[in-house]
């Protein structure tokens, strides 16, 4: 198992409404150096939690005590656009979120979560927009991810989305399976395309 | 049913449809360099799986290399550290790899190519985005993860949904300075980093067509920045004159038969596009980015939009434009600025090297400017040699490094240092892309030049005769 299986999460969750969040800014290439996948979270947006002498900001939403311990990020549009670094993905896992909320993804970043049992979610720009609101509103505001049912829902209310995802991607994700477990078992398969091809 | 190009690439390599979920996707060629591969290696590793095809894959160390003293042993342990895994890597699975010091050695994706790996109608991943580039061929070329690294050495596939397919056309003729970087960082403006997110892209027109392959390579190395998950041109005589002779590609027989291959690869008239955008090379000039994403770009000569201009996003404006120290509507044209970059994936190659030198020969640096000239490959910096840029170079002041990544996302040493501003002809101006707190304009091999000499922004045609 590659990871913990993904069901139902029901979370507060961290806002960052900023749009075109990048994954240098999710973790900056000066931390890529490791050759073992481990403590990513330590740089998670490295720069936009610290200040250069080391000490947290305050007013970035990460740092917040009043989140602390959320599983869910709800991101700006176009979240995690720019480099195919899996590190990001990582990082996010690491930090501890299982679900990354928003209202488009950039599609390695997404491949990524998806491969590291992180759940992207796409919301509505609109409905990104009430989840927004809600949380800044109230801090403790609980989000409810059913993978099963395909649905994100703001508990205290009720307001309800669908979201989707594939069925091969969401059986994975409920079971902690992944690619690599699938493709290992129609080797066969692969060995004899590989002879068809010309180069 | 007419087909598109991509389709005809795409559909050859469909191992097995998954009902409901993604392709089983066959890979002919697969890059790795030393940042996202350890990770893999271990995990095939732990699972006690092989390499299925040890051929298919090529090692080059790039994104940590120095530029300068790269005979000596890497200072940065971290760098050494893993260069050193890439290299035990490949040795212990039988992957070709080139190291540094090896005359072979340079940026991935400028080292592909020159040695004829990529190849039209192939399948090409490696785990960089910037992988987009080899579509310049007419292969279907993207970046991956590092779970997917470790997919492709264990089972040469990936599990990848198809995506939709966009054609770009551009036609028209290209004015005076206006370079392939240009017409990329244009469309860009245009599409913004998310416009093709979830598109694969074609480019076609009369402005690809009279392209170099070297041009051609840049615009689809930046396909990534729109959010496409690659870029693609149609082979062409061009292409097949660029590869032949190569060291890998194929020989005699082998040849005639790729080329049989090759030229049916091409889009055929009537098949439909999930979307398409037509372009007029005529509003295209020298281009350049004001802000922190490679959309945020403008002509040289424009002025800085206002936050009122923009359909939302005000926020994120705002707070990009303050990150740069810029103002709405400022003009960029004689901004004072403190380096240069020329090199990258994108701006690496021998033409880059000869626009830059089309500028500076004659005119010194100015004192102001750091210039940090880092070709891609060992092979650009023989012909660099050959064609006596290097001494145009020097003469003007200028010194040139040892090939890598360097500054484009400055893992080595090459970093700008925070608060200074910088033209690059790399691919990405992200807040600390250059280094933390670094400040970044992304523009073309000219504008690079003629700012390097100059000491402030500057638009090339002021200095083209």
């Amino acid at each position: 198992m590659a990871y913990d299986k993904f069901e139902v999460l029901t979370s507060t969750a961290y806002p960052l409404p900023t749009e075109n969040v990048d994954t240098d800014q999710i973790i900056p290439a000066r931390f890529l150096k490791a050759t073992e996948r481990k403590d990513f979270d330590i740089n998670f947006f490295r720069d936009w939690r610290y200040n250069a002498d080391g000490t947290p900001k305050a007013d970035f939403p990460l740092n917040k005590e009043i989140y602390a311990g959320s599983k869910i990020l709800v991101g700006g549009r176009n979240f995690g656009s720019g480099s195919s670094r899996e590190h990001a993905a990582w990082s996010v896992y690491d930090f501890g979120l299982r679900c990354v909320i928003s209202s488009a993804f950039a599609d390695i970043f997404k491949n990524n979560c998806l491969n590291v049992g992180v759940l992207p979610v796409q919301v509505s720009a609109e409905f990104a927009d009430t989840l927004f609101a809600a949380i800044m509103a109230d801090p403790k505001t609980e989000i409810k991810v059913d993978l099963p049912n395909q649905t994100v829902t703001l508990v205290a209310t009720g307001e309800s989305e669908s979201f989707v995802i594939n069925t091969y991607k969401k059986d994975n994700m409920l079971n902690g399976f992944d690619d690599i477990d699938y493709l290992k078992n129609i080797e066969n398969e692969i060995t004899s395309f590989a002879e068809t091809r010309p180069f | 049913m007419a087909n598109t190009l991509f389709d005809k690439v795409w559909d050859s390599h469909v191992v097995r449809q998954v009902k409901d979920g993604p392709d089983v996707f066959f890979i002919d060629r697969h890059f790795i360099h030393e940042v996202t591969s350890p990770v893999a290696f271990l995990g095939l590793e732990s699972r006690g799986n092989s390499v299925l095809y040890p051929e298919r894959t090529f090692a080059t160390a790039d994104h940590n290399t120095p530029t300068i003293n790269q005979h000596l042993p890497v200072a940065d342990p971290l760098s050494a550290n893993q260069l050193d895994a890439l290299e035990k890597n490949a040795a212990k699975h039988g992957i070709s790899h080139w190291g540094l010091g090896d005359l072979n050695n340079g940026i991935v994706h400028v080292v592909g190519p020159e040695n004829g790996i990529t190849l039209p109608g192939a399948t090409i991943v490696c785990g960089d985005s910037h992988t987009s580039t080899h579509g310049a061929f007419g292969a279907i070329a993207f970046g991956i993860g590092t779970s997917e690294v470790e997919m492709v050495l264990s089972t040469q596939c990936i599990m990848q949904p198809k995506p939709k397919a966009m054609r770009i056309n551009v036609n028209g003729k290209l004015g005076l300075g206006v370079t392939p970087k240009d017409v990329a960082l244009y469309i860009i403006s245009k599409q913004t980093t998310s416009g093709a997110t979830g598109y694969f892209v074609e480019y076609a027109g009369d402005v690809f067509e009279d392209m170099s392959m070297e041009g051609r390579m840049t615009v689809c190395n930046l396909s990534i920045e729109m959010g496409a998950r690659g870029g693609m041109i149609a082979p062409d005589n061009k292409t097949y004159e660029y590869l032949k002779g190569r060291a890998q590609t194929p020989k005699g027989a082998d040849w005639d038969k790729a080329m049989k291959y090759w030229e049916t690869l091409y889009t055929e008239e009537g098949a439909e596009f999930d979307v398409e955008f037509n372009y007029d090379a005529a509003d295209i000039e020298p281009m350049i980015t004001y802000g922190t994403n490679p959309g945020m770009g403008m002509g040289v000569t424009k002025s800085i939009p206002t936050a009122e201009s923009l359909k939302g996003g005000v926020d994120t404006y705002r707070k990009s434009l303050g990150y740069m120290s810029f103002n709405e509507g400022d003009s960029m044209i004689g901004k004072e600025i403190d380096f240069v970059f020329l090199g990258s994936c994108t701006n690496g190659r021998i033409e880059d090297f000869r626009g830059f030198c089309s500028i500076v020969k004659g005119r010194q640096k100015a004192p102001n400017v750091t210039a940090w000239l880092v070709p891609g490959s060992h092979k650009v910096v023989d012909q660099i040699k050959a064609e006596g840029l290097d001494k145009i170079i020097t003469d003007a002041g200028f010194v040139l490094r040892e090939p890598g990544c360097s500054a484009c996302l400055a893992m080595n040493d090459d970093k700008i240092p925070s608060g200074k501003l910088s033209v690059s002809t790399s691919n990405r101006n992200f807040e600390g892309r250059q280094g933390p707190g670094s400040r970044t304009l992304l523009a073309s091999p000219l504008v690079a030049a003629a700012s390097a000499v100059s000491g402030v922004v500057t638009d090339p045609r002021t200095l083209l005769v």
